[in-house]
């Protein structure tokens, strides 16, 4: 559990006393906002990284659940997420400025999902502002969702964010894209669905970096809201690619893929065994998430939370084979 | 189709869409939460029931199970099951379906026959917020009975739409018809109903072109067994992406099970299944 710290209480105070949220001042300076930096390590040169905690996307306690990094060139600055909420991406941008005096040229988007989107508003100051790059498919998938977001941040105890604090892409990326920070490039790669419909990996050729996006969860168990065949495929084909390091959406940053991206496999390939083999016996939909409801989880935090979801989004993929 | 009922259904939906984000703005106190006051509710009684008694609770009549939590919010399972073999003299000839605070509240309307042979549904459902849900089953005399369950909306990252709109689109029709397990001559036989189809709700903007995805859902299902009606279902995008139906029917000899689809696109889809039942159970 992470415990606000002192500060950081006080500005959420401060906020709900004035009933003015940050989002309406994102390009307020750091120092006047007292905002603490978000503890990041610099995991290889140039590559910083923001480990977040492993709790369910929520207001508070949940706003920093994603990992988050941001990767410095010579001309500017990539960052790749930015956290769960408007004041986690606050927060970011005040670590950026305690690296690096460079603007921000790139805010990338991993998928959809609110607690690697939510504070991209917080990144959108200076002229001209950075691009906001994503899969081609975040635009649709994240406005058809962002209703739900800001109810279900709202409902948890958070800030009513208006939606407009929502920020999209403004630049799409269908198949293959290459950024350049500037002596430095950045190669995106836009997959088919597999956790999300928007998936998209960020790999950094200087240092050999990797960052997967939700595609790879460890520690927290993996959440399905694409489609799992498709997901266990593109599985598949990140063992197979030769990076240096790779950081996961949840978890810590490990210079093996290939190992790191087991422990997923095995339950990603364990839910499609199980609850294909309750498709074939009949077994209705609720009785199967009964009955796989502790199924395949030994190891994993965040089970209850996100376990029988993931049996049900199985279910409904499944029962289409053949 | 009775424009009627239609009606009934689509006024309240109206009205209750622009509320969709505020359902529980004020917490306990929420009328939107309240059992008896919840507004949605309370129109549905006086426009649908004007004055006659619902009695309530009601489990041994009709049962309505459903999870405490929708943990994906675009797939909850939901079952409606009667408590007694449908027959002439008594039988379930209707169960509407209302989650109160759904975009819109009133997503199915079942209509049963003795033919039925049971008054029961398996389906998916999509559950905006925190809600009370709501089956209300009309007996043949006319007696209204009212089952509930309060389901608690997903938290976090889930959310009602579908989760891969282009493949929902790219195999829309696609439709599965099938009995579970061997039909028995004039018993009730489960039989399950497939469609592919994105049943997209209308509701969601596209933020970068400020236009909405047109709505495009199944809006009813008829399923007939030998020419005989078995189950109508009036149904609207509360019903999950690729809507699914398990339901009853009795095979009084040898037939045809036929399910027929209209979508809001006035798009008609028809699956039939050749049905041969056995007179003696294995």
């Amino acid at each position: 559990m992470i415990t606000p710290s002192a500060p950081r209480r006080h500005a959420r105070l401060l906020t709900a006393l004035l009933g003015v949220s940050l989002l309406l001042t994102p390009d307020i300076p750091a120092k006047a906002a007292a905002v603490e930096p978000l503890p990041t390590t610099e995991i290889a040169p140039g590559v910083h990284v923001h480990q977040g905690s492993h709790h369910a996307w929520a207001a508070h306690d949940g706003e920093d659940v994603a990992n988050i990094g941001f990767i410095v060139g010579a001309r500017c600055v990539a960052v790749i997420d930015t956290g769960g909420s408007p004041a986690i991406g606050q927060r970011l941008k005040a670590a950026i400025e305690r690296v690096t005096a460079l603007p921000v040229c790139y805010v990338i988007n991993t998928h959809m999902h609110p607690d690697h989107v939510l504070g991209n508003v917080a990144l959108g100051a200076g002229s001209p502002g950075p691009a906001y790059v994503a899969h081609v498919r975040l635009g649709p998938s994240l406005s058809a969702r962002a209703p739900y977001y800001l109810e279900a941040f709202r409902r948890e105890g958070g800030q009513a964010l208006a939606p407009d604090a929502v920020v999209y892409p403004t630049q799409t990326v269908a198949d293959r894209a290459s950024l350049d920070l500037g002596g430095r490039q950045l190669e995106l790669r836009a997959w088919p669905t597999a956790h999300t419909d928007n998936d998209l990996t960020v790999f950094d050729q200087q240092t050999g970096t990797l960052f997967t996006g939700d595609l790879l969860f460890m520690g927290h168990l993996p959440v399905i809201d694409g489609q799992l065949r498709g997901w266990l495929r593109v599985v598949g084909e990140l063992k197979a690619l030769d990076v240096a390091r790779a950081v996961p959406g949840h978890g810590t940053v490990s210079d093996d893929l290939r190992q790191a991206i087991g422990p997923e496999e095995t339950y990603l390939t364990t839910v499609l065994r199980e609850v294909r083999a309750a498709i074939k016996a009949g077994v209705p939909i609720a009785r199967t998430l009964d009955q796989l409801s502790a199924t395949g989880i030994a190891g994993w935090q965040l089970a209850d939370e996100f376990h029988r979801r993931n049996l049900t989004a199985a279910y409904a993929e499944l029962e289409w084979e053949d | 189709m009775n424009p009627k009922r239609r009606m009934l259904i689509s006024l309240p939906l109206l009205l209750a869409a622009g509320r969709m984000v505020h359902a529980q703005q004020a917490g306990a106190t929420d009328p939107a939460l309240d059992i008896d006051a919840n507004p949605m509710w309370l129109q549905f009684r006086d426009s649908l029931f004007a004055g006659r008694p619902i009695t309530t609770p009601a489990d041994d009549v009709l049962r309505l199970e459903a999870p405490a939590r929708a943990e994906d919010a675009a797939i909850v399972p939901i079952a409606l099951r009667a408590q007694f073999p449908q027959s002439d003299s008594r039988y379930i000839r209707r169960i509407y379906l209302i989650i109160d605070n759904n975009p819109s509240p009133m997503g199915a309307v079942f209509d049963f026959t003795p033919a039925s042979g049971r008054a029961e549904i398996e389906t998916r459902v999509r559950v905006d917020a925190y809600t009370h849900m709501r089956a209300i089953a009309e007996m043949n005399d006319g007696k209204l009975f009212m089952s509930t369950r309060f389901v608690k909306a997903s938290g976090g990252c889930s959310a009602p739409p579908g989760k891969d709109p282009q493949a929902a689109l790219a195999t829309l029709g696609r439709m599965r018809l099938r009995v579970e397990g061997e039909p028995v001559l004039n018993r009730p036989s489960l039989a399950q109903l497939m469609m592919s189809h994105p049943n997209h709700s209308g509701l969601a903007m596209d933020q970068l072109t400020r236009n909405y995805t047109p709505a495009h859902y199944v809006r009813l299902v008829r399923i007939s067994y030998a020419g005989e009606p078995v189950l109508t279902a009036e149904v609207d995008f509360t019903i999950s992406e690729n809507p699914n139906f398990r339901f009853y029917f009795v095979p009084k000899g040898r037939g045809e099970l036929k399910a027929e689809v209209l979508d809001s696109q006035s798009r008609r889809f028809e699956a039939t299944l050749p049905v041969q039942p056995v007179s003696n159970p294995a």
